[in-house]
Parts: C-alpha cells; sequence; structure tokens
C-alpha cells in the first residue's frame, strides 16, 4: 500500500476491484466502513461476483474474470473525454508531457519490438526521446505528437462503452455509474482509493492489470494524498516483510538485485543497477544502490566481505533464468531436481495443477517440511483415497517434517500491508520440540559448516564466511537479527539512525536498508505503542515504525502543489510556510530542499515523476491491453484477434497441450477466499472448520437449470489438467454475463478444501488451475481458466 | 453482578427488590445495525470463543450459514438472505441470537424458580444450575432462540456475557465486530443513535428504514435497524413477536394447578426408583453425542 | 459410596429440585454469571498471523514460567490499542486460539523414509545431520561455479526453497541467509500465489 490501512477512512470514493476486502481482509474493510459513516464515501465494488464487499456497495458491477484492462482502459477513455482530470497534477507530477521515441509503435495488439520465435519483446524502443545530455524530451503544451499524453489518449480511444461492455459483460448504465463515481474524485477536494488483492495478480497480465488503475489514479491526482494511493492488500500477515525480505528466485533484500550472468563482477553490477537521472535536477535516490548493496555484503559475510574480494559479491549465486517456484516446479517434474526446503508453505494444496505438483514432489530424493501444521504437503507421499492417490511404495523421496513455532510462540515483527513492522512478543511454549525456523536453519547450517569442515567439498567459502556470528549461533535471537537488519556502523558499534548514513565502504553493514531507523541505539522502534493521532488523520507516528523512514503515506511530497501548498488545505500532509516544511507525517523527499527543487514526488524514478508509459519495465508493453486469460470463453479478443491472449507470456515446454479450449471447457472458473477461512491454514482450526465446514461451488441459476443441478447437490468440475467433487451453491450472486455475442457463465470455487484437516475431506481447487502466470510476476492465472461442469453422485 | 441485580425470576411471581433502587443500574442494550454487516461471522466466532462453545463440525448445506441452526453449542448465528428486488441483488445478514426482551417468553414460561431470571441491565440469563430441562423456554419464545442441549438436556442461549458486562466490558460479540454494525450501550443511548442512524438512512433513500424493537415482547434488549422496517421477515425476524396466549395462561392459571401434578409424579417416580429399581443406562457407555463429531475427518492422521 | 448409594442420592436430588421448582424452598443463591475467565491470565500482546491487515492480539495464558508449570493460552482477543483493529477481529482472529491449540500441530521431528508408509520420531540432531548430509551431497555434485562464458556463477538449481510468510523478517533474512551462502538460487514465496 502506497497509504496504510487507517487512512482509508479519508477518502470519498473507495473501490473493491480485483481483491474482496469484506472477506479477504475484513479488519481492513473496516475502514471502508469508517469512511462510509463518518466521511460520506462511496463504495464501488467490481466483480464477477456479488460478494460480501458488494454487500454494502452503494454501486456494484459484475464484470467478466480476466477483462479488468479492458474495464479500466475504458475508465481512463471516459476520464479523459469528459475532461475529468486533475491537470495540475497531471502536468507537474506524471510524464504525460515527455516524448517517447519515433520508433515506438502498436499496432494490431502488439508494440513494437515483438519476436514471434521466443515470444519476447525487444524493449528498445519503448523509452522517451533523449537529449544531448541523456534527458528525457518534454512538451509541456502537449502538442508534440508523440508526448505521452497524446499516446495515451489515442491508446484507449478504442475502449468506448460499447467495446467495454462487449468485452467485460458489464451493461453500459452499470458501466456508466462507475466511471461517473470515480471520476468524481479528480478535483482537489475529492479522492479515490482502489483496494486490491490476488484479484487483479491472479492473471497473465495482473501487473498491467494493477498498472491500469494507478494510471487512473494519477490521472485523477490520488497518489500520494490523504485517502487515495494504490493499495495492494497483501495476502498473509508478513508477505510484505518476506518481499521485503527478498525471499524471491532474483531479490535480495530491500528490492536490490540478486546478479545475474550479466553481472559479470561487482562494478558492473552496481553499474547496471545505479539509475542516472533522466531529468534534470532529480532526486534519483536509487543512485545510493551501491551503499545499499555494500552494507548489505557485509551483513552476509561480515569480516570476510572485503574491498579486495568485491564484498564476496562472487559468492552470491546468479541466476541465468527466472527460477520462481512454477519453474522449478517444472524442473522437479521432469527429474532435474534433487531437494526442496518448503517452510510454512502447503504446497501441494497452494499451488497450481495439483496432479504436476504430486508428480514433482515424487521425483525429489529429499523434501524438508517446516511447518507448524500436519500439512498434505508432507504427506504427499500418503494414501488417501481418491482425493491423493499414490502408492507409498513407489515414492522414494525421504520426508522429513519439522515442527515450527507460529506467531504466538515467537518473539519478532511482522510488516502489515501498510508498511508497519509491528514487534510482537511470546506468548507461551510452542507444543512439543517446536522450534522457530531461524533456529531449525541455524541448526543445519551449523551442522553443513561442520561437515565443510571436516571433510572439504564444492566451493565451501561462502558457507564459511556467512556471518553467523550471533550469541548463541544455534539460535539467532529475534532482538540481534532485528538490529542487523537496521545496520550499524562496524568501527564504533553504534546502531545507524537511519539509511542515509550508510557507506560504500565497507564501513557500514545493514542487512536491509529500506529498515534502517527500525532499531536505533534509541532502542526498539517497531515495539512502540503510543498510539497517538495528533493530526486525527490516522497517523500514528508512535506506533511501532513504517518503513521507511517511519513515513506513513507514500510519495507524500505529491499531496501539495509545486510551491508546497496542499492540494486540499483538508488534506495537509506537508506544507511549505515560513522558509520550511512542516506537517503529519515524515516527508517523501529531501524536507531541506525548497518546493520547487523538491517537486519530484516519485524520487525512486530517475526522471521523478508517475508514469503512464511504463518505459521498458513490464513484459508486455508501456501501456496495458486488453488481453484474454489463457483459456478464453469466447476463443477470441474482440480488438485484435490475431493477438488473443498475452503475447509475451512464458511457455515452459508441454503446458501448451496443458490448456483447454471453450469447446471442451465452456465455463469461466475463478477461486477465492471466503471470510471464514484462511488457505489452508485455518482448516485445522476447529472454530473456523465449524463456521465454514466443507468447500463447495457456486454456480448461477441459469446454468443451474440449464445442468439439472439443485442447491447443494454433488457435481463434478473438470479442467484440461484434472477433476473433482464438490457440492453446489446455487445462487443469484452470480450471473450469466452476455460477451461478443454470447452468455458467459462464471463458476465460484472456494480454495479451502483439504483432505487432511478439520473440516470435511475435500478437494482442493487446485486440481483443476493451470501454472500459466502473468509475464512479469510468473503468478498462476488462478481467477480465470475454463472448466466443465455436470451433476455428479458425490464422494 | 448479584443476586440484587435480579428483577425478574421465573417460577415465581414475586419480584427481587430492584438493584436500581440501590445502585441506579441502567438498562443496556445491543444495537445490531443491519445495514452495516457485511455477514463475516465474527461475532458468531467470538462468541464460540468467549463462552468455550464448539458446535459439531457439520456440513454444507447450501448456505453460507454454518453451523445451519443455533445449538446449544451455539448461541450467535449468522444468517444469510439473498434476493433481488427491481432488479437489484440484495444480501442481507442477520445477527442472529437472543433478543433479551422486556418482557421475555422464555422466563414466563420456565416454571422452574430462578432457572431463568432478568437482571436489571435488563439482560434474560439462563441458570443451567436450575434448569430442569423441560424445554418450555425454547417453545416459548417467538424468536426460537433457545436451545436444549442433547447431552445434559438443560436449555442454553445467549447471556449477552454477563461475565463480561457485569465487570463493564462489552459482549464479545460487540467487541470483535469490524464494521461498527454491534453496538452496546445504555438503552437510551442506543435508541437515541438508531434514531440518528435511521435518519441517515432515510436521507440516503432507503424510505422504510426503521428500528425493531418489537412492543409486543416490551422491546428487546437487541434492538435492530433494518432497511425495510416493514419487512422484518426478509431478516429472517417475526413481524410482530409476543408471548403467546397459552404461555401467559400457563403462567397464571395452569402452572399452580399443575404444580400439584408434579409432586404427584416425583413421588410416584421415587416409589418406581425404590421399588422397581435402576432404568438408567450404563455409566461406562460413551456420551450419547459426541461433540467433537470430526471421526472421519481424523481417521488418517497420525 | 457404592453405586446403589450414589443413585440413591441422586433420586433425592431430584426431588429436592423439583420442589424447588416450585417455589417451595426457602430463598437460595441467585444467578450469578461465572466467574471473569481472565482473572489472573497473563496478557501478551501479539499481531494476528493471518493477512495482512496487521490487527494486534491480546494472548491469555494461564500457568507461570516456574519450574514445573508451563503457560498454556487459552484466549486470544483483540487489542484495543493497536490502531489499526481498534479491539476488532475477524472471524478467523477471533479464532485463533483454536489454531494455536489445534489437534493438527506437528510435535516434533519426523522422518518417512523412501518407499515406506509411516513416520519415524527422530532427534534434532539426527534431523540436522541428515538433512545437511542430503544438502552437501547434492551442493557438491551439482553447484555450478562457472557459466559456459567462464563468469563466476555460483549456482546450486538441484535444490529449492518455498519460504514462508508467516515467519517474523528475523526468521526471514535468517532463511535468505541461509539459502543464498549455499548458492540456491530457487528460492521463492507465497507471494507469487
Amino acid at each position: 500500500m502506497t497509504n496504510h490501512w487507517i487512512d482509508i477512512k479519508n477518502t470519498n470514493v473507495a473501490i473493491i476491484m480485483g481483491g474482496n476486502a469484506a472477506e479477504a481482509h475484513p479488519v481492513g474493510f473496516g475502514w471502508v466502513s469508517e469512511a462510509m459513516q463518518h466521511n460520506d464515501a462511496k463504495l464501488v465494488v467490481v466483480d464477477p461476483r456479488f460478494t460480501r464487499s458488494a454487500s454494502l456497495a452503494d454501486v456494484y458491477a459484475p464484470l467478466r474474470s480476466g477483462t479488468d484492462i479492458a474495464f479500466l482502459l475504458g475508465v481512463i477513455r471516459y476520464l479523459i473525454e469528459t475532461d475529468q482530470v486533475n491537470h495540475d497534477y497531471v502536468k507537474a507530477y506524471t510524464n504525460a508531457s515527455f516524448i517517447v521515441r519515433e520508433d515506438f509503435e502498436f499496432n494490431d495488439g502488439l508494440f513494437s519490438g515483438f519476436d514471434e520465435e521466443t515470444g519476447t519483446y525487444n524493449k528498445e524502443s519503448w523509452f522517451y526521446e533523449l537529449d544531448g545530455e541523456g534527458f528525457a524530451k518534454v512538451d509541456p503544451s502537449y502538442q508534440h505528437p508523440r508526448c505521452v499524453w497524446n499516446l495515451l489518449k489515442k491508446h484507449v480511444d478504442r475502449y468506448d462503452f460499447d467495446t467495454v461492455s462487449n468485452i467485460t459483460g458489464t451493461k453500459v448504465e452499470d458501466y456508466q455509474a462507475v466511471c461517473e463515481v470515480i471520476g468524481s474524485t479528480h478535483t482537489h477536494d475529492r479522492v479515490a482509493t482502489f483496494m486490491y488483492a490476488l484479484g487483479w495478480t491472479h492473471h497473465t497480465k495482473g501487473a498491467q492489470n494493477i498498472r491500469s488503475m494507478a494510471m487512473i489514479q494519477l490521472l485523477l491526482g490520488n497518489i500520494g494524498v490523504l485517502g487515495g494511493g494504490v493499495n495492494a492488500l497483501r495476502g498473509h500477515s508478513n508477505v510484505q516483510g518476506a518481499t521485503d525480505m527478498g525471499l524471491l528466485c532474483q531479490g535480495l533484500p530491500g528490492y536490490l538485485k540478486l546478479p545475474n550472468d550479466n553481472d559479470v563482477n561487482l562494478e558492473t553490477y552496481l553499474r547496471n543497477y545505479t539509475p542516472v537521472p533522466l531529468r534534470p535536477g532529480q532526486t534519483n535516490y536509487w543512485q545510493h544502490y551501491p551503499k545499499f548493496f555494500v552494507s548489505q555484503m557485509k551483513s552476509f559475510w561480515g569480516k570476510y566481505a572485503t574491498k579486495e574480494n568485491d564484498f564476496g559479491y562472487d559468492w552470491l549465486p546468479k541466476w541465468d533464468l527466472q527460477y520462481d517456484y512454477t519453474k522449478h516446479l517444472d524442473m522437479m517434474y521432469h527429474g532435474q531436481v534433487n531437494g526442496l526446503f518448503v517452510q510454512g508453505v502447503n504446497c501441494i494444496n497452494s499451488q497450481p495443477n495439483r496432479n504436476k505438483v504430486l508428480k514433482a514432489l515424487s521425483n525429489l530424493k529429499y523434501l524438508v517440511v517446516l511447518d507448524p501444521l500436519a500439512t498434505e504437503t508432507a504427506t504427499f507421499w500418503q494414501h488417501a483415497d481418491q482425493f491423493n492417490e499414490v502408492n507409498p511404495a513407489s515414492i522414494q523421496t525421504e520426508v522429513f517434517r519439522l515442527p515450527t513455532t507460529l506467531f504466538a510462540e515467537e518473539e519478532g515483527c511482522i510488516v502489515n500491508s501498510g508498511r508497519w513492522m509491528q514487534w510482537h512478543w511470546k506468548g507461551a511454549n510452542p507444543p512439543g520440540e517446536s522450534k522457530p525456523d531461524a533456529e531449525i536453519l541455524s541448526g543445519i547450517m551449523l551442522t553443513l559448516k561442520q561437515m565443510y569442515k571436516d571433510e572439504g567439498g564444492k566451493l565451501p567459502e561462502p558457507i564459511e564466511a556467512i556471518k553467523w556470528d550471533y550469541h548463541t549461533p544455534s539460535f539467532p535471537h529475534g532482538e540481534e537479527v532485528a538490529k542487523e537488519l537496521n545496520g550499524k556502523d562496524i568501527a564504533t558499534g553504534r546502531q545507524l539512525d537511519n539509511f542515509t548514513q550508510l557507506k560504500d565502504d565497507g564501513s557500514t553493514e545493514c542487512g536491509c536498508w529500506i529498515y534502517s531507523g527500525c532499531w536505533t541505539e534509541a532502542g526498539n522502534m517497531m515495539a512502540r505503542r503510543d498510539n497517538h493521532d495528533p493530526s486525527g488523520k490516522g497517523i500514528t507516528p508512535g506506533w511501532a515504525f513504517a518503513w521507511p523512514m517511519n513515513r506513513r503515506v507514500l510519495y507524500n511530497r505529491a499531496s501539495c502543489d509545486v510551491n508546497g501548498k496542499p492540494w486540499d488545505p483538508k488534506r495537509m500532509i506537508l506544507e511549505y510556510t515560513d522558509g520550511h516544511w512542516h506537517g503529519i507525517d515524515v516527508g517523501d523527499f529531501n524536507m531541506k530542499l525548497p518546493p520547487q527543487e523538491s517537486a519530484h514526488p516519485f524520487m525512486m524514478q530517475p526522471e521523478g515523476v508517475g508514469r503512464f508509459f511504463a518505459l521498458k519495465m513490464l513484459a508486455e508493453g508501456p501501456f496495458p491491453e486488453h488481453y484474454e486469460p489463457m483459456e478464453s470463453p469466447i476463443g477470441t479478443n474482440p480488438l485484435h484477434p490475431n493477438v488473443v491472449s498475452n503475447p509475451a507470456v512464458r511457455m515452459l515446454p508441454g503446458v501448451k497441450e496443458t490448456l483447454g479450449s471453450n469447446k471442451e471447457f465452456p465455463y469461466v472458473c475463478t477461486t477465492y477466499s471466503m471470510t471464514e477461512h484462511f488457505n489452508y491454514w485455518s482448516t485445522h482450526c476447529r472454530l473456523a472448520a465449524i463456521s465454514m465446514p466443507e468447500t463447495f461451488v457456486e454456480i448461477d441459476e441459469v446454468l443451474a437449470r440449464d445442468k439439472g443441478i439443485n442447491n447443494g447437490d454433488w457435481v463434478r468440475i473438470s479442467s484440461k489438467r484434472g477433476a473433482m467433487e464438490t457440492k453446489a451453491l446455487v445462487t443469484q450472486r452470480l450471473q450469466p454475463l452476455k460477451v461478443n455475442g454470447q452468455w458467459v457463465h462464471t463458476i465460484g470455487l472456494p480454495r479451502h478444501g483439504s483432505h487432511n484437516a478439520l473440516i470435511r475431506k475435500s478437494f482442493t481447487c487446485n486440481v483443476l488451475t493451470t501454472e500459466v502466470g502473468d509475464a512479469n510476476t510468473q503468478t498462476p492465472e488462478y481467477k480465470a481458466f475454463l472448466v466443465n461442469i455436470e451433476k455428479a453422485k458425490g464422494i | 453482578m448479584s443476586a440484587q441485580d435480579i428483577i425478574l425470576s421465573s417460577g415465581t411471581s414475586e419480584l427481587t427488590p430492584a438493584a436500581q433502587v440501590r445502585r441506579k443500574v441502567a438498562k443496556m442494550t445491543k444495537l445490531f445495525d443491519a445495514t452495516k454487516c457485511n455477514g463475516c461471522k465474527a461475532c458468531q466466532v467470538a462468541c464460540s470463543e468467549w463462552n468455550d462453545l464448539r458446535a459439531p463440525i457439520g456440513e454444507f448445506s447450501g448456505s453460507y450459514q454454518n453451523p445451519a441452526d443455533l445449538s446449544s453449542e451455539c448461541w450467535t448465528l449468522m444468517k444469510f438472505h439473498e434476493f433481488k428486488k427491481n432488479d437489484k441483488m440484495h444480501w442481507q445478514f442477520t445477527h442472529t441470537a437472543c433478543m433479551h426482551c422486556d418482557d421475555p417468553a422464555c422466563l414466563t414460561a420456565c416454571s422452574t424458580k430462578g432457572a431463568i431470571v432478568q437482571r436489571s441491565n435488563g439482560t434474560v440469563d439462563f441458570d443451567s444450575d436450575k434448569c430442569t430441562g423441560c424445554g418450555y423456554c425454547v417453545s416459548a419464545c417467538p424468536f426460537n432462540i433457545p436451545r436444549l442441549d442433547p447431552i445434559d438436556q438443560k436449555a442454553y442461549k445467549c447471556t449477552m456475557c454477563a461475565d463480561r458486562t457485569q465487570i463493564g466490558l462489552e459482549p464479545a460479540c460487540v467487541k470483535t465486530c469490524i464494521t461498527g454494525a454491534l453496538r452496546f450501550g445504555t438503552r437510551e443511548d442506543m435508541l437515541f443513535y438508531a434514531d440518528l442512524r435511521v435518519k441517515q438512512l432515510k436521507e440516503k433513500g432507503y424510505a422504510n428504514a426503521g428500528l425493531y424493537n418489537p412492543e409486543g415482547v416490551g422491546g428487546t434488549g437487541m434492538v435492530m435497524i433494518l432497511h425495510d422496517i416493514n419487512q422484518p421477515e426478509s431478516y429472517g425476524l417475526p413481524a410482530d413477536p409476543k408471548t403467546s396466549l397459552p404461555v401467559k395462561l400457563w403462567q397464571d392459571v395452569v402452572k399452580p394447578l399443575g404444580a400439584v401434578g408434579i409432586i404427584a409424579t416425583a413421588a410416584v417416580a421415587i416409589a418406581h426408583r425404590i421399588t422397581v429399581g435402576r432404568n438408567i443406562v450404563e455409566e461406562d457407555e460413551p456420551a450419547a453425542y459426541d461433540h467433537s463429531h470430526d471421526d472421519n475427518q481424523k481417521s488418517d492422521k497420525e | 459410596m457404592d453405586r446403589r448409594q450414589f443413585f440413591k442420592l441422586c433420586a433425592c436430588g431430584a426431588t429436592t429440585s423439583a420442589i424447588a421448582a416450585l417455589g417451595m424452598m426457602p430463598g437460595e443463591a441467585m444467578a450469578a454469571p461465572r466467574e471473569y475467565k481472565l482473572l489472573r491470565a497473563k496478557e501478551t500482546r501479539n499481531n494476528c498471523c493471518y493477512c495482512s491487515v496487521g490487527c494486534g492480539l491480546l494472548m491469555y495464558s494461564h500457568g507461570t514460567v516456574g519450574k514445573n508449570s508451563e503457560q498454556s493460552i487459552f484466549h486470544i482477543e483483540g487489542d484495543v490499542d493497536n490502531p489499526v483493529n481498534r479491539g476488532a477481529l475477524c472471524p478467523k482472529g477471533a479464532g485463533l486460539v483454536d489454531y494455536v491449540n489445534s489437534p493438527n500441530r506437528n510435535q516434533y521431528p519426523e522422518v518417512r523414509e523412501p518407499g515406506t508408509n509411516e513416520w519415524k520420531r527422530i532427534s534434532w540432531q539426527e534431523a540436522y545431520s541428515r538433512i545437511a548430509r542430503h544438502m552437501k551431497d547434492d551442493r557438491d555434485a551439482n553447484l555450478i561455479e562457472t557459466n559456459e562464458a567462464g563468469t563466476t556463477v555460483n549456482r546450486w538449481l538441484t535444490t529449492g526453497m518455498m519460504t514462508s510468510s508467516a515467519q517474523p523478517n528475523e526468521g526471514g533474512f535468517i532463511t535468505h541467509k541461509f539459502a543464498r551462502a549455499t548458492g540456491l538460487v530457487a528460492i521463492d514465496t507465497i507471494a507469487r500465489n
């Protein structure tokens, strides 16, 4: 979230789209209620299903799953055409006036540079036209035909109401109602917030779904202001922290990059990731990349990281491909992987295409499962009726199941969606011999270190060098590691105040630069519990610590104009008066600078502005474009029949054959979470199991009638990848939508089925899902795939 | 709270000296604003958690509503009602729990002294130590709330978290409510607030918004703001609940007569026990009803 | 007391309660609410482990940290001081006590050996040694030190890791160090899910 949960109360319009906050983030939704009650805010819900969020909405519009981009680009077209644009903001703080290279093109669904053979783009042309000094050319008058504003207008021009309605299935009058409410926030005194979650990420164009919305927010001047923002409602309690910790195949903590094969040495690496400014006078904050990286290497390798050995740079593994879990699982499936550690993840239930996951796990030599619960992943080798049809004797995997603590039994910090780092305390010992993950991994690491010492082996250096100098190396305590994350001055041992003190010469150590300031000489900032809110705007500066710098609203420089005057005095975050800045939050800029010199609020970008045109950042184009889901119920793309779905999607060999057609599988299936359950965890919790004891599938009344299915009947749902049986809930909350001349039915499948928990034994929805994912993030398309449904006898 | 806080008691016509004479105990009320509820069930779960209730794990029965019904192990249940009106979808949720009637039919119907009491703060509470399991309260309740427990054959229902309210806390359901659909406070405050809210709803276009506080039972200790007060049935609520005539007759006329009969029955039972012997199941037989009810869930666990 | 006596007593009790039921008994204690259940409980601040709202929790446990007693958590409710939830919790959060005390919690390290159909309980040290042995054998055999161009790449692709998104950051950082020090590239979180 650029903003944070409480800030939602400051909004005038809350749009829940690509998410279902009332069910998946219920307490967060409480702040929507607050805005509705105390700020007379309107709630807009756009979802294929009439959800519990929709039950309280002022405006609800159904759309066909997987057509969000068409919906949102249509909103952009509407806003431009009706001139409901915050022009002051757009002119000052976006790249609308920037001029794009001459060779950039968009024709018939493809941007310039597409290579049919590899299914990838050469993105060279997706860039600004530069002047002699390397700065982007701009035309503040928007006269230039290739300035971003004109390109954008042209790009969205195709998305008129009828076209959008034809693609999304949303009725024009419903669509218009949504457009009007959103448009009402283009003035300085009104603001909208978008709340999204997996409903946008679980698509083959998930990142572009989100970008489309961010573009609307820029048009309306809604980013960096109270009650606005781009608000990702993260899933797990500490998935924000896990991402901050770089626990991804190409990441390092603090959004630094794990080097790849092109980064042949430290010098090249730092050059590749330290951007040069694209406009004069920029803060270009990533210019400090070397300081963040070198300090991190000091926290990785300690005294072994020296200037002479490039601070241990070569010990870091480099990637040649994106080894995300889909790719790695595919390797596993093909017998190219021997071992897998699974920490607090129920892979076999949570990952797409369960049948493939099962086979992949069976190919492993060893599997180590660290989990507080007895998951189906740890027992994948065990026969369980029709839910897991295996023969244990034929599975040669050695499986270790290691009991871990859970939140109540450990101390530490987790980061919520609003970037609050909240420290928590241990309330009791764990059951039996359970241990925290950090202790278990330390136990393995210390044993491994000893083995390399005793036996030698391949490349022992990093294993020897890795800094494990904790007071008790076999159990690094949370407090100690938290201090390491904050960073210190190595010579004096003093904790750093914040990341502005980091150096690139090896004299400072810092595990994660964005966290710097969380544990200073003044102590544990994350443990602060002063809930005082002096401004009444929900900024509680004394409660825990918000990264970065205890800043609660990101890009908050954009809340005031170029001269430092708030766009809306009622929403003042910062203001420049009497020669200095003052306000209610930590400024997201150098507060020593006068307003005109800091008027580039998106200071992490080398041009300092928000981007309608995304340059080379994304795989499938600098503008979003509507592409059909990989499995499309209409089998064509009404905008460009030659380019049906996302052309830049990664298609691993053999996966294409696992995709079904709308002839065989005519219905759109979408999977989701319900209020009563959290993934496959709470199925082990009796109170949750009582409140929702069994999974089911939701279907509309028309389809039910056609298929002779009554409420509560057993049904069989099948996709190209598998089949499952469950019970039907026939409901009016789902409805067929008229799309491109045909009726499209949506089938809603909750994701909480388990066969080894307290709920009734059931299939998991991932028997049906596809692994094909977003072209950038590889997040699988869990939200829009094709199935068939028939009445069944039952289990 | 103490015995002095009890202002009405079943099985007797005499009133306990009212505590408010000394302490000025305010009548408390729970307000359920259905126009703010999104059916998340937090109230339902928090109720079970606080009161140490665990209903059997049931099965899907065609609705989000689980368990299917209130029980001695489920005192608060979120009920779901979906319908279309003027082509607009509605999904309404009812926080279903004891209404704590001012004139409680259950208490009137109960013949056991002190088994059902009304406290000076207005809440109606069951004392399971005294309950004989006759089930009269179950059939008398116009809201169909109390339930007999299949094991101990005593009646149970929401206590308005008497153990919390006695030390000044709100009931567990109210504390956990995320949208502010549940509130708890003095009757005066809640009615004042409800009035404001109903006005606000009318301004927003809900012309029939209103407060459900049925007079037939003297008003309720849980009042509800509804989108359409003329259609309480769309929330699964009775339009005009009242203590039924037979129950009133029972309390005032039949019960005194019946006392003689009961003594006679008891005497026969004792005579039967002494002369014929016991007629009781073997003590080592398992409980008639297994609360855990998870036999087939756990069969394949190590 | 033998069985017969017991039943006689029961019968006797039944009679008196029937009489009491008719209002024929003298005054007796009236219904009192049960005792407030958090009396003398220890309160610990925590945060909900489910979604990312970060609701504050108050966990209540009994028992001391004394020599012969173990604390156990018996109630969890929202922390009213926490500004994000102000005491409220959703149904999942409101039921957390049953998650902590789930009958399906793992208790001790176990191994399932190839081709067998059972778990075997093992000690932590045995678990560490056997896992480290697997890792070392695989790493020594399959670590790629340089690529075709001769660049040092030091990657180990034949083992991977799915990492937790509920453990604290500190555990996450230890996990990261563990993974990169050994050369793992294929690490991922369910963030991608």
